[in-house]
């Protein structure tokens, strides 16, 4: 756990804050979804229910947009995750009607880490979350479905994601909104007052909290972010909006480093045409 | 010249880089446009093609001699349309056009002239720059046509009202971005709405402005496509981010009427605006590496030569 660091100076002088309207959201995002979900040729999607705030959000947007029996919610516990993560994934799918699966994660994860018995908890994490990117993906192409993405522009900013786990889908529709964001159109299309309202977790271990971890709460982290990143605030204007140096270095540090992330690997050119760098062709080439 | 006559903006969502897909919208569109009474019916910038084309602007680039462009002439007869598609010329150059097609023939081109390069666009990176401004005869009237980018340039919707426009004609991809608590649209929607009922009131002509929908890449187009008057009043609206169609009457005695109560376009002083612009493009930029361009004679302006007309005559 690292150390809760000051986030503002003692004068702030308040930045802008982030704009919400769930409403306009609720109609831009299923519009988005039946878009690009349909034009591919294709009327369902799959989701991974964590329990959790984000995916309870995707999982809605998509049922309303797609209609519940298009949408397959799929639960994939580790004996460590808490029950109460399983009761609110299972309180989303009454909400939005839609039918819902469990696939325990906990055997082939044992098996793997009796081999690599020293493994810490970020390779543990890691590996259930690309194990449960394999489950989605394989019932996918079972029930000719697009796995929907859950990441929010919080996490995906900051890189608290895992490349090609939970970071991994088809679309998401939820990648460029901050978790403050998503906390109100949580709230709007039906999300359970206890999910919207209970502290952000991975699940990972017993008793993680994403903000612990992290060492700053997202409602601080979005203030910065949304000037830093949207309204391209300088450094000496985010001191001036009141974030201290300290805290503006950590964010800016992680939003960089994480760049990776956000990216298809490095390929070496040798070509004229090098993919993504003069190779150049929307996703929906065709479309 | 008509009296009135009916306009109708198709707000489509074509398929990105399927010509024939898009063709078929376009058929489909026109057929029903026939048969509703429709006079001039406008499709959104690129909607032959789709906007974020990137490499495929070569691969779905048009001739004006193409067999495609061929059939678009044909069903031209009866009911007049704008499409908006990549224009590539003989000698190979891929333009962003508009082209207003008439009694099965073509009656104006006009290329894009402000390509946005910057944020989420990338125009400049594939097309070439159109270079003109030019109002045109129709059978309905005098009209302009001037494509998305090139209305958040005041001096193409003033080229064109002073080369005697009373339709602005601006076919439009425009993506919704931005949100603002308690608004029905997003801000940039909120921003062209603004921008369009502006240069209806200030030029007194009528704006036609037809947007698309749909998303591509997870960008999505806000649609809302407008039928302004010159009084600024909305006369039809379309709806937000889904498919629509936008029909309304104009009728000229509108423009006539404003015309009459506010005469601002008959006082606009062009010799002016052309001497200042002239003294302005003079003026070398401080540091500018550049010679400046070349000084011409200055203008009399109307005032001017009113003053110089009383001397005269004393």
């Amino acid at each position: 756990m690292t150390a809760v660091i000051e986030a503002r100076s003692q004068r702030p002088t308040a930045p802008p804050p982030i704009p919400t309207n769930p409403p306009l959201l609720r109609r831009i995002l299923t519009a988005f979804i039946r878009d690009e979900v349909r034009k591919v040729g294709i009327d369902r999607v799959v989701v991974g229910l964590s329990g959790g705030v984000d995916s309870s959000v995707s999982a809605l947007l998509a049922a309303e947009a797609l209609g519940p029996d298009n949408v397959l919610g799929i639960k994939m516990p580790y004996k460590l995750s808490s029950a109460e993560s399983l009761a609110h994934a299972d309180a989303v799918a009454a909400v939005g009607g839609f039918q819902l699966m469990q696939v325990d994660i906990t055997p082939q994860i044992d098996a793997y880490f009796e081999r690599f018995s020293d493994a810490d908890n970020m390779r543990r994490g890691n590996k259930m979350a690309r194990e449960r990117m394999t489950i989605l993906y394989d019932h996918s192409a079972r029930w000719k479905a697009l796995v929907l993405g859950t990441s929010n522009k919080t996490e995906l900013l900051l890189g608290y994601g895992t490349l090609h786990g939970d970071m991994a889908s088809a679309l998401n529709p939820i990648g460029d909104l901050y978790k403050t964001q998503v906390w109100t159109l949580g709230a709007e299309i039906g999300v359970p007052r206890a999910i919207v309202e209970k502290k952000p977790s991975a699940d990972l271990w017993v008793g993680q909290t994403d903000e612990a971890e992290l060492g700053f709460s997202y409602r601080e982290v979005d203030a910065l972010l949304y000037v830093m990143v949207d309204l391209r605030y300088s450094r000496d204007e985010l001191l001036a909006a009141g974030f201290t140096e300290s805290f503006v270095k950590r964010v800016s540090d992680m939003v960089r480093n994480s760049q990776f992330k956000r990216r298809l690997p490095v390929i070496a050119k040798i070509s004229n045409r090098t993919i993504d760098r003069d190779f150049r062709y929307a996703r929906d080439w065709g479309r | 010249m008509t009296s009135t006559m009916v306009v109708a903006a198709a707000q489509i969502s074509p398929r990105l880089g399927d010509l024939n897909a898009n063709l078929e919208i376009y058929r489909e569109h026109l057929r029903a446009a026939r048969a509703g009474g429709v006079d001039l019916l406008v499709f959104p910038e690129l909607s032959l093609t789709g906007y974020f084309l990137k490499d495929m602007v070569s691969t779905v680039a048009l001739r004006l001699d193409s067999p495609e462009i061929n059939e678009l002439r044909a069903l031209s007869r009866g009911t007049a349309f704008v499409a908006g598609l990549v224009e590539e010329t003989p000698d190979f150059r891929f333009y962003n056009s508009a082209v207003y097609f008439e009694e099965g023939e073509i009656r104006h081109v006009h290329r894009k002239v402000y390509l946005p390069t910057y944020g989420l666009f990338d125009e400049g990176r594939y097309f070439a720059r159109g270079d003109c401004i030019r109002s045109f005869e129709s059978k309905f009237g005098r009209l302009a046509l001037l494509i998305c980018e090139d209305l958040w340039h005041p001096s193409t919707v003033y080229i064109s009202a002073l080369d005697h426009a009373v339709i602005i004609i601006c076919p439009s991809t425009s993506p919704l971005r931005g949100i603002t608590d308690g608004a029905v649209q997003d801000d940039n929607a909120r921003y062209w709405e603004a921008l369009n009922r502006t240069y209806a009131q200030m030029f007194s002509l009528f704006v036609v402005y037809a947007n698309r929908v749909g998303f591509e890449d997870g960008v999505g187009f806000w649609g809302g496509s407008e039928i302004i008057d010159p009084s600024g009043q909305t006369l039809a609206k379309g709806r937000y981010y889904e498919p629509d169609l936008v029909t309304a009457e104009l009728n000229f005695k509108r423009a006539r009427q404003r015309r009459v109560v506010a005469p601002m376009l008959r006082d606009e002083d062009l010799d002016l605006t052309i001497n200042e612009l002239l003294r302005i493009r003079g003026r070398t930029p401080e540091g500018a590496a550049t010679a400046p361009a070349k000084r011409s004679a200055p203008i009399a302006t109307k005032s001017q030569r009113r003053v110089a007309g009383r001397r005269a005559a004393k």
